[in-house]
């Protein structure tokens, strides 16, 4: 056998220098060498220990085979049987925490780049004009999907692919929920996100964008309209605060609007686009995530001098994917760790001018593993800043829940749903994602999808059978 | 899309459109509001309801042109669409019989004042109602108004109509007049809002607002229009938009109306030389 490259073949990136002044994606992706090239160093294990990594259970080995002979339709479908959005999970999947983490080739240097490879053959389908695989027949029985992010958009693909007719009811005006408001243009191209709603839309699924569940369409109008089953992914999209003092002072953004103006609305591109962003010389983000590194180097690409992160524990603890802290640093992103806001100064304007922080260090384990940050005592001390992100989590929205109180919910305010099937406590209605879970990857909400639109076929042919 | 049924000057830069929206009107109650984009690159803004009619399915708003995309909104013609149209957004009024009760409307505020003196009325109370201007031809409505009061009283800033003065003064000579009234509701820029919640505080009648700040998506997920009620942060778009006013940091809200001003001419006066050049 011949010798394995340890290491991933490197895929080309945008010089840092140009793109900190553009919104353009980073990583520019493989040519159909680079592919063939990287798809070689695939062991073939038997017993693919990278599909018990992937949340979807793609068939990875086998994708990978096609792709090393060139045979990039056959990649694809193969893909296209688990994943109906692999142009989406090629880009943001963790796969260093999942598929990857698990390669073989682990034990001799890096893993094969799985995340890379399902890209590049999303990417050249794409490239070709996408087919429409061949439906069952339909059914007649529709089934209500509520949210056309990562959850719901592949629990409609997967309803329709059996044949049933769904409809997606989207809040926004436009489709993909936290993939279109929260991912960056520079970390997931607009582009990608439409085209593979296009492809969700050619199954067959109805999305009617501008409409709110409980307030435009209200639970009892769904199933009056004949609906027959219901799948809520509304996500977590509640902005959270620390409600420390100063925290409504002009300047300071919740992640959540910050990056909704500038990835959905488009800020950017403002005066061309309406809708305004301001951002000043000396930006801080609170938090470590991976919505604080989409926040921190938006604002780097808006104008920013420094861009910086404010981060109560050390890089260690981070939860922001490896590469993403990687590219922030290479892009001039400055790190404050153990360092938390205590409060907000403003002038008389109502503008922030500074923040408070103080410096903490790292004490017991928490629930979450990490080790908590204490504060240290009289540690304060101040930065100027014109900006402040706040990026320190979401909740559940609550809208949906208020108006469907027989839906039960867990002490943290998301929906209890059995973590198979998605069952809620009303039979019928299931949900998935992040609103049961709490935030978390797009992979994670899209394999809730896929279980649940499983298991809403087993409830419905049950039901019309009389069993129900 | 969302057909502009009816539009119509109220007065200088106040427009009224009828739009045909079946779903927002089907739910559509006294009080909630609806974000509007005009184009493909517009921004939302928020524009509380002034009337709805379920069986035509229409949403009326009325608006001020204050900016660009006010503009750009009363420059569209009977007949054309607005990209999107969602809603009805935020809590309904609190709406029951409670005797006599008083609402108050100032300037642009009086079309969303309207259907909660409806709502009360319909719910059997007393309803006296303020509204007011700075002068006679910036009134509108007043017949509409009147319809649905039983007192009706209207006042203008430099007396070219009715009772010269503020509604603040007017709601002053109502409470000092009668004594039962039991709740209140106003309705207006925010400045008149605070100095009214000042006269019912006096008082001791329970007043309720509606804002109207910055927004984005309108459903509690940015967090834009965050307000400080009662000490608490909240969001006017989903805890809102009506609020007990004695719990409203106005003076906060008055400054956070201000956070894009710069960004606001930036974009009026392009479109000012667009429209110029054009």
């Amino acid at each position: 056998m011949a010798k394995v490259r340890k290491t991933k073949v490197p895929m080309k990136e945008q010089p840092v220098e140009e793109r900190i002044r553009n919104f353009n994606e980073v990583p520019l992706g493989y040519t159909p060498e680079e592919a063939m090239e990287e798809a070689s160093r695939c062991l073939g294990c038997k017993d693919a220990p990278c599909v018990k990594g992937c949340p979807v259970g793609i068939n990875i080995p086998n994708f990978i085979k096609e792709i090393k002979e060139g045979n990039f339709k056959k990649a694809i479908e193969i893909i296209k049987q688990d994943n109906s959005l692999p142009a989406i999970c090629g880009r943001v999947c963790p796969q260093e925490d999942q598929c990857e983490k698990e390669c073989r080739l682990n034990k001799i240097g890096e893993p094969v780049a799985i995340g890379r490879l399902e890209r590049f053959v999303a990417d050249w389908e794409a490239g070709q004009g996408i087919e429409r695989p061949n439906l069952p027949p339909k059914k007649g029985i529709k089934v209500a999907v509520i949210g056309s992010g990562p959850a719901g958009l592949t629990a409609a693909g997967e309803l329709a692919k059996m044949g049933y007719d769904v409809t997606i009811f989207e809040a926004l005006h436009d489709t993909g929920g936290v993939l279109r408001y929260g991912i960056p243009e520079f970390r997931l191209p607009k582009r990608i996100i439409d085209r593979e709603v296009e492809y969700i839309k050619m199954l067959g699924v109805k999305i009617e964008v501008n409409a709110i569940v409980g307030k435009t369409i209200t639970i009892e109008q769904i199933w009056n309209d004949g609906f027959q089953a219901m799948f809520i992914g509304t996500g977590a999209g509640l902005p959270k605060f620390m409600n420390i003092s100063g925290e409504n002072l002009n300047g300071i953004y919740s992640a959540n609007e910050f990056l909704t103006r500038v990835n959905l609305m488009k800020a950017y591109l403002f005066p061309e686009y309406d809708t305004p962003i301001k951002v000043g010389k000396r930006v801080a983000v609170i938090g470590g995530g991976n919505v604080a590194m989409d926040s921190v180097r938006t604002a780097k690409r808006l104008g920013a001098e420094q861009a910086m992160i404010i981060y109560r524990r050390t890089e260690k603890e981070m939860p922001a994917r490896i590469e993403e802290i990687e590219r922030a640093k290479e892009e001039g992103i400055i790190f404050h760790f153990l360092t938390n806001p205590v409060r907000y100064i403003g002038d008389e304007k109502g503008n922030v001018v500074a923040v408070e922080c103080i410096r903490m260090e790292l004490g017991e384990p928490d629930a979450s593993g990490r080790r908590s940050p204490v504060p240290i005592p009289n540690s304060e001390f101040t930065m100027e800043v014109d900006t402040v992100v706040v990026a320190i989590g979401t909740g559940p929205n609550p809208v949906l829940l208020q108006a469907f109180p027989e839906l039960k919910l867990n002490k943290w305010g998301y929906i209890e749903a059995d973590p198979e099937t998605g069952a809620t406590s009303v039979p019928g209605v299931y949900a998935g994602g992040d609103i049961v879970t709490g935030a978390a990857t797009v992979i994670s909400a899209m394999g809730a999808g896929k279980r649940s639109a499983k298991a809403i076929d087993e409830y419905l042919q049950k039901k019309l059978k009389g069993g129900i | 899309m969302y057909t502009i049924l009816k539009s119509k000057a109220l007065a200088p830069n106040i427009y009224e459109f009828t739009i045909r929206a079946p779903l927002v009107a089907k739910n559509a109650k006294a009080g909630q509001f609806v974000i509007v984009r005009i184009h493909e690159k517009g921004e939302r803004i928020p524009l509380t309801i002034a009337d709805f009619d379920k069986n035509e399915g229409t949403i009326t708003i009325v608006f001020q042109v204050v900016g660009k995309t006010t503009h750009e909104l009363s420059t569209l013609k009977e007949g054309d669409s607005l990209k999107d149209f969602v809603g009805p957004l935020g809590n309904p009024s609190e709406i029951e019989r409670l005797g006599s009760v008083l609402v108050v409307g100032g300037g642009v505020g009086i079309a969303p004042i309207f259907p909660i003196a409806r709502a009360l009325k319909e719910s059997g109370n007393h309803v006296i109602g303020i509204i007011g201007a700075r002068s006679s031809d910036l009134l509108f409505w007043e017949d509409k108004v009147k319809e649905v009061c039983d007192e009706l009283i209207v006042c203008t800033d430099d007396g070219s109509k009715g009772v010269k003065g503020f509604v603040t003064q007017a709601m002053e000579m109502v409470f000092k007049e009668k004594s039962d009234i039991k709740r209140c509701w106003a309705i207006g820029p925010l400045i008149m809002m605070k100095f009214a919640t000042q006269v019912a505080k006096k008082y001791n009648v329970p007043i309720t607002v509606s804002l109207n700040p910055i927004m984005v998506d309108g459903t509690g997920m940015c967090g834009a229009c965050r307000c400080t009620v009662g000490g608490k942060t909240l969001f006017a778009c989903s805890h809102g938009p009506e609020f007990d006013g004695t719990l409203v940091d106005f003076d906060e809200l008055i400054k956070r109306g201000e956070r894009f001003k710069e960004e606001e001419k930036i974009a009026w006066e392009r479109y000012k030389s667009m429209k110029g050049g054009a």
